[in-house]
């Protein structure tokens, strides 16, 4: 296979999108994240890396922050913040 | 798994020479470093399950032995060895030994979460490359095993060229191990091939890496957590139990305080009495009763109170539902132009304006971190309770509201906490409009797994907080006292209170504050205040000469209160403590933390500006609505 193909091959599975899109219960790989410099370098040592898994859990009553299962553990971000974050949504 | 001892690598390069005499505990948040703090010092510590909570540099004594010290400090939270926050720039300065009068400790325990290996031994790397005598320990040994994890001690040791031990620092299991290595001499880590210690990714990779050679198997997510949170972040019930928890603090703080106050009180009124009878009539002994006895007993006999708000805050933040409430209040304060982290504070001003003002140390936004020290005092903190619980119980009738839930003296309480909280919430917004504008900083909160909280943590938190109270008592509140004492009885041979230079000096202001209501024996008490707040309960007795001999001082200060003051005043002596800065302690630390008086001068009138509108409406208002 050649050309176009092989591009379709590389591309990883899942839909692009951002962490903001994932409804309660679906995960998402990260790709990007789309922030200040200081604030990407506290999420990526929360486990916020690209290629690791993000799972979309509860939201706080009022919809608005989220929490998320990252790296063995639970943190909460708010839309804002998610809507930041590039990843491929696993469908 | 064995929890009992410390596994070193092979070979152990032994360094020789003098004994240990400084170790530093470096962990990131919540890996349960204050814990083994409190465990290896039995000193007291503020324990709790936020990201970030440890903000104070703590020194605590470890004895060992052969009459051998070793002092530990207890570093505050730290996911990486990034300086960003003044958390990390705490940690970075004193590990690298270019914090000034700290000398570089010699050598590191490293505390671990268990559970989490992965991201947790991300810190390892930085920590390791400082080539510090390091002990890596794995914290949380009940709860990995619990769920079912797992992890080889040796292969990880080798891994990383140092001693690794295994504990729950909790339950006291293995915290001897570590004892006995800081008794011995340090080994210095082996040479280890580490990652470019400021790259996170690879950081976070040769972390993955190791703990795979280390055969970890991370345990099974926590089920009871999610549990817990399917019903604590519900959509109803959640903001339904969270309302449920503020009510019952409230309402606790009056019904179950009441029994141990009123024990307190008669025990002072009978040692006061036992005085009476023993001492000859003198002026020293009118001094003792009235002056100090009075002043300081009347003071006291919030000790059992104060102390359950501590217990039950402290239970709320142990157990972890704390970060949940954060959660849930998001919302609220990005309203006011805060954030979650903003509400830590913020909660914990509700004990004490002090510690709220250092716990902003975690906010890396400086604009915001300004604006949570600027409104924090006027949360309601434990001072404002004695003047609180006085002046309702005084003028308002207990009678029940929502059945047994809710009587109308714990609504009065409840609503002035709700007070200090618009005060606040309304200050925030305007300073974020105003002098603080900037970009809204996110909101990025590590939620823990919930956790009973531990007899040990809670009891070693109140024993601290008895003995904040009572060296206040002892000191601050005993000279106030005394030195009211006196003004109230001179010049000598003076009867009349009101002749005395205490009643002088009452005079001189009483016009200044009579549209609110007050006459000048609450004008001197409101002088008295701005040392502390809760002085003026003591200043009050004093001025009615109401001895702690005379049986229950509180009811006759009630009965004396009644005469001074209408149901309006009353009312806006409630708003003036409720928004006035009176607190010596805050001011000075507000200093320290801003670095100049420009802060702590502009807080304290504003405050004391909304202090004296807020009283006056109320004085008027009340008056209007159900007369003198």
């Amino acid at each position: 296979m050649t050309g176009p193909s092989a591009v379709v091959i590389a591309a990883p599975m899942g839909v692009r999108g951002t962490l903001a899109e994932l409804s309660e219960g679906e995960s998402a790989g990260v790709v990007a994240l789309d922030l200040p410099d200081a604030i990407a370098q506290r999420l990526m040592e929360l486990g916020f890396l690209a290629g690791c898994r993000v799972t979309a859990l509860r939201p706080a009553p009022g919809g608005d922050p989220r929490v998320f299962e990252v790296d063995g553990s639970e943190v909460a971000l708010r839309r804002e913040t998610a809507r930041r974050i590039h990843v491929e949504i696993e469908r | 798994m064995s929890a009992c001892h410390v596994v070193t690598p092979t070979p152990v390069a032994r360094r020789s020479g003098s004994p240990l005499r400084t170790a530093a505990i470096v962990g990131p948040p919540n890996s349960g470093k204050s814990t083994l703090f409190n465990r290896l010092t039995g000193l007291r510590q503020k324990v709790a399950n936020y990201p970030g909570v440890t903000v104070e540099e703590r020194v605590g004594r470890v004895h060992l032995p052969g009459d051998k010290v070793v002092s530990l400090i207890d570093l505050p939270g730290t996911y990486s060895m990034r300086p960003a926050s003044e958390d990390e720039r705490v940690v970075e300065l004193v590990l690298t030994g270019r914090m000034p009068g700290v000398s570089r400790p010699q050598a590191v325990l490293l505390v671990l979460d268990a559970t989490n290996l992965g991201r947790n031994l991300a810190l390892a790397a930085p920590v390791l490359a400082l080539g510090l005598p390091t002990l890596v320990v794995l914290n949380m040994a009940d709860d990995l095993a619990a769920r079912g994890g797992a992890v080889d001690l040796e292969a990880l040791a080798a891994q990383l060229g140092t001693a690794v031990t295994l504990v729950s620092a909790a339950r006291g299991e293995g915290v001897d191990t570590i004892r006995r290595f800081l008794e011995g001499t340090f080994a210095v880590p082996a040479r280890v091939e580490l990652p470019v210690i400021q790259n996170v990714p690879a950081c976070r990779a040769w972390a993955g890496r190791v703990a795979e050679r280390s055969r970890y198997r991370a345990p099974a997510p926590p089920v009871w957590t999610r549990r817990l949170d399917g019903v604590f972040l519900h959509p109803v019930v959640g903001p339904l139990l969270f309302a449920v928890v503020v009510v019952a603090l409230f309402q606790a703080m009056f019904t179950l305080a009441r029994p141990m106050t009123d024990a307190v009180e008669l025990l002072i009124g009978a040692s006061g009495q036992w005085l009476a009878a023993a001492l000859p009539a003198s002026w020293l002994r009118d001094l003792l009763l009235e002056g100090v006895w009075a002043g300081v007993g009347s003071v006291v006999v919030f000790l059992p109170q104060i102390l359950l708000l501590f217990l039950l805050i402290g239970i709320l933040e142990d157990s972890g539902y704390l970060a949940r409430a954060a959660l849930i209040a998001d919302r609220t304060m990005a309203k006011a132009g805060l954030q979650g982290k903003s509400f830590i504070p913020l909660l914990s001003a509700y004990a004490c304006a002090v510690p709220a003002v250092l716990a902003t140390r975690t906010i890396e936004n400086k604009r915001d971190r300004l604006a949570t020290i600027l409104v924090a005092p006027f949360m309601t903190c434990a001072a404002r309770l004695p003047v609180y619980t006085l002046i309702i119980a005084a003028f308002l009738p207990e009678r029940r509201l929502l059945g047994p839930f809710l009587g109308t003296r714990a609504a009065a309480l409840l609503s002035l906490y709700v007070l200090g909280f618009v005060a606040a919430i309304g200050t925030a917004k305007l300073l974020k409009s105003t002098i603080l504008k900037s970009d809204r900083s996110p909101f990025i909160l590590e939620l823990p797994p919930y956790r009973w909280p531990t007899l040990r943590s809670l009891g070693l938190r109140l024993a601290d907080r008895a003995k904040v109270f009572l060296t206040r008592a002892g000191t601050v509140i005993l000279g106030v006292a005394v030195g009211l004492w006196l003004l109230a009885h001179l010049p000598l041979g003076v009867h009349d209170m009101g002749a005395s230079v205490a009643g002088t000096l009452g005079r001189a202001i009483a016009p200044a504050i009579r549209p609110l209501g007050f006459d000048w024996k609450i004008g001197v008490g409101l002088v008295t205040s701005l040392a502390a707040r809760e002085v003026i309960v003591g200043t009050l007795g004093t001025l009615h000469g109401i001895a702690a001999g005379a049986g229950a001082s509180t009811v006759g200060l009630q009965a004396a209160l009644r005469s001074d003051l209408t149901i309006g005043g009353a009312a806006a002596l409630l708003v003036f403590f409720a928004f006035a800065m009176q607190c010596m302690s805050t001011l000075a630390v507000v200093r320290r933390e801003t670095g100049s008086w420009r802060f702590p001068a502009l807080q304290f009138s504003y405050m004391l500006t909304l202090a004296y509108a807020g009283a006056w409406l109320a004085n008027v208002g009340v008056t209007a609505l159900v007369g003198r």
